[in-house]
């Protein structure tokens, strides 16, 4: 598909056309937070900075990373961090 | 038009070589070139006329449609950037009067018709506003990015009811609402919960999704004024815990035009009206009254019906009173009749021979609607069966005959259905243990039997009601006429 598609609106347009974003949580106690490595050079280590600066803050965290940095994650990875973890830092670095 | 899509000075003949009048003037065009000048808009082939200095290939056909062609060939004079006249057709007087001796033809006879022009084809005409022209839509515009797929995009939206959804784009909108005379801004009712106006537009954008064709949309809007009738109590159908949600049932010649089943399989898949119509409701709902699944809408269950619930009765036998005629429409009128309806029953009786060993043994199936111990906790749809049917036919009962049969045969003593009795905590309260009581409301409102299904297998259906049905003054099924 590479050609611009113009749609109606079929509901009653009493929310914005721009989807709106999730609210970020009040708390983070008592969740987890998946680290997801993209695969970019160096991403590692500010994952590193990021896992020290939550568990210096009692937040559980769960590592992951991409298979490579060239392509979109693999569905079962995604499926995955959504079932382990209740929000995620996708880091990209260079 | 565009400066640069016609010359503004000279003739311009729009043609195409699929018309055989087109062909027949061809030595014409190449006349009228020599006398110069002149540009021929081709629908069809950019080497057709040959002959000819100046051919505009139009297979965008936006030429066509900006010049109102309806027919091919035309010829247009213009003047200073503007069409001063125009012939269509091949009349050698007016071709003449427009352009002069070299217009004659000489050979050709004085008159022939000319052809259709390609951009009033059937759907074309629409495809072609949308591109070029003014659509006079006034639901606000979602630009779907280049690599996006819109389908895709409309499941992020969340207008879908978990199928995919045909992406509402002009072109489609547009033929949409060629299906009906009512005009796209009026408003046909406010739509629960958050009692939005829905207008005809909107009605047509859901109708596109659902997969409607144009022609059922008198079908569509007709369905979505019955829901809308304060009597059909749709905001409570909504929001409720229990299984039900609309069932439409048409009747009528609006039916057969549009080629919905009342046949086999006439309560499951298969037919695109069947599905598509009752599919309509509930994205009309969802959309534009906001009436999501898991936040009004409370099911504990559901039921598969709350995708698309719609079906047509079988008419065929004349001595089958209609059920739209039975509640008040007159005969040989098209109407919609909503129910509150949950899952299909499926009834098996295979035994019964006469119509008071069947209409008994159909009691004793409806009485297990809601609870077997429970009355007058929503009513019933029916749906006879052609065999079944035929063992009430044979023995001489009517419509009428049935509904007064069953309502006595659905009788019970309180005394077997209170708290407790049986052993079953549920029930009647006591105060009915020394009564008679009837399992649903009087006929007509208490047993909707309806017609339909395949000729084989002595089954049929119980399709049961809705709790808030149990108060008569404040909702019931509602039938309506449905407008051309």
């Amino acid at each position: 598909m590479n050609s611009q598609t113009k749609l109606r609106d079929p509901t009653a347009e009493s929310s914005p056309v721009r989807r709106a974003r999730l609210t970020p949580p009040s708390s983070l106690d008592g969740k987890t937070v998946a680290l997801m490595d993209i695969g970019k050079s160096r991403g590692a280590e500010f994952i590193d900075r990021l896992e020290g600066h939550f568990k210096k803050a009692g937040v559980a965290t769960r590592r992951y990373a991409k298979p490579t940095n060239t392509k979109v994650a693999p569905t079962a990875l995604m499926q995955q961090i959504a079932a382990e973890n209740q929000l995620a830092v996708i880091a990209l670095s260079d | 038009m565009p400066d640069t899509l016609l010359p503004r000075d000279g003739l311009v003949i729009v043609a195409k070589r699929d018309c055989p009048t087109c062909v027949l003037v061809e030595p014409v065009m190449q006349s009228l070139d020599r006398a110069g000048p002149l540009a021929v808009v081709s629908q069809d082939d950019p080497t057709f006329p040959s002959g000819v200095r100046s051919v505009l290939y139009d297979d965008a056909l936006e030429r066509s449609f900006r010049l109102n062609i309806e027919a091919v060939p035309t010829l247009i004079r213009f003047k200073d950037g503007r069409e001063v006249e125009r012939t269509v057709g091949w009349q050698r007087q007016e071709w003449m009067r427009l352009a002069g001796d070299a217009a004659e033809g000489k050979g050709l006879p004085d008159w022939q018709p000319g052809c259709g022009s390609k951009s009033v084809e059937p759907g074309m005409h629409e495809a072609l506003i949308a591109r070029y022209g003014d659509p006079g839509l006034k639901s606000r515009e979602i630009a779907v990015g280049n690599w996006d797929d819109p389908m895709e995009a409309c499941f992020e939206r969340g207008w879908t009811d978990g199928l995919p959804v045909v992406p509402p784009t002009d072109e489609r909108i547009l033929r949409m609402l060629g299906g009906t005379e009512r005009k796209p801004d009026e408003v046909v009712g406010l739509i629960p919960p958050n009692l939005a106006p829905c207008t005809v537009e909107k009605v047509a954008i859901n109708a596109v999704m659902a997969g409607c064709k144009p022609e059922y949309m008198p079908v569509v809007l007709g369905v979505l004024e019955a829901a809308l009738d304060p009597l059909f109590v749709l905001h409570g159908l909504l929001c409720t815990t229990h299984f039900s949600g609309p069932l439409v049932i048409i009747n009528g010649p609006a039916a057969k035009a549009i080629g919905m089943n009342s046949g086999v399989n006439a309560l499951g898949q298969g037919n695109r009206a069947n599905a598509t119509i009752g599919r309509a409701l509930q994205l009309i709902v969802r959309n534009v009254g906001g009436g999501l699944p898991g936040a009004i809408d409370r099911a504990t269950l559901g039921n598969p019906g709350k995708y698309t619930f719609c079906f047509a009765e079988d008419e065929s036998d004349p001595d089958w009173e209609p059920l739209s005629v039975r509640r008040g429409i007159a005969p040989g009128k098209s109407a919609v009749t909503l129910f509150h309806g949950e899952g299909v029953h499926g009834f098996i009786d295979q035994k019964s021979r006469t119509p008071e060993e069947l209409v008994r043994s159909l009691a004793m199936g409806l009485f297990g609607v809601g609870h077997p111990k429970l009355c007058d906790a929503g009513n019933a749809v029916l749906v006879l069966t052609p065999e079944h049917y035929k063992i009430f036919k044979d023995g001489g009962w009517n419509r009428r005959r049935i509904e007064d049969e069953l309502f006595q045969a659905l009788k019970r003593p309180g005394r077997d259905l209170v708290w407790g009795a049986q052993n079953v905590a549920e029930g009647l309260p006591p105060k009915y243990a020394d009564l008679v009581v009837d399992k649903f409301q009087p006929m007509p409102d208490g047993v909707l039997i309806v017609r339909a299904g395949g000729e084989a297998g002595l089954f049929s259906a119980i399709i049961g009601g809705w709790p808030g049905q149990r108060v008569r003054e404040e909702c019931q099924a509602v039938t309506r006429e449905i407008r051309p």
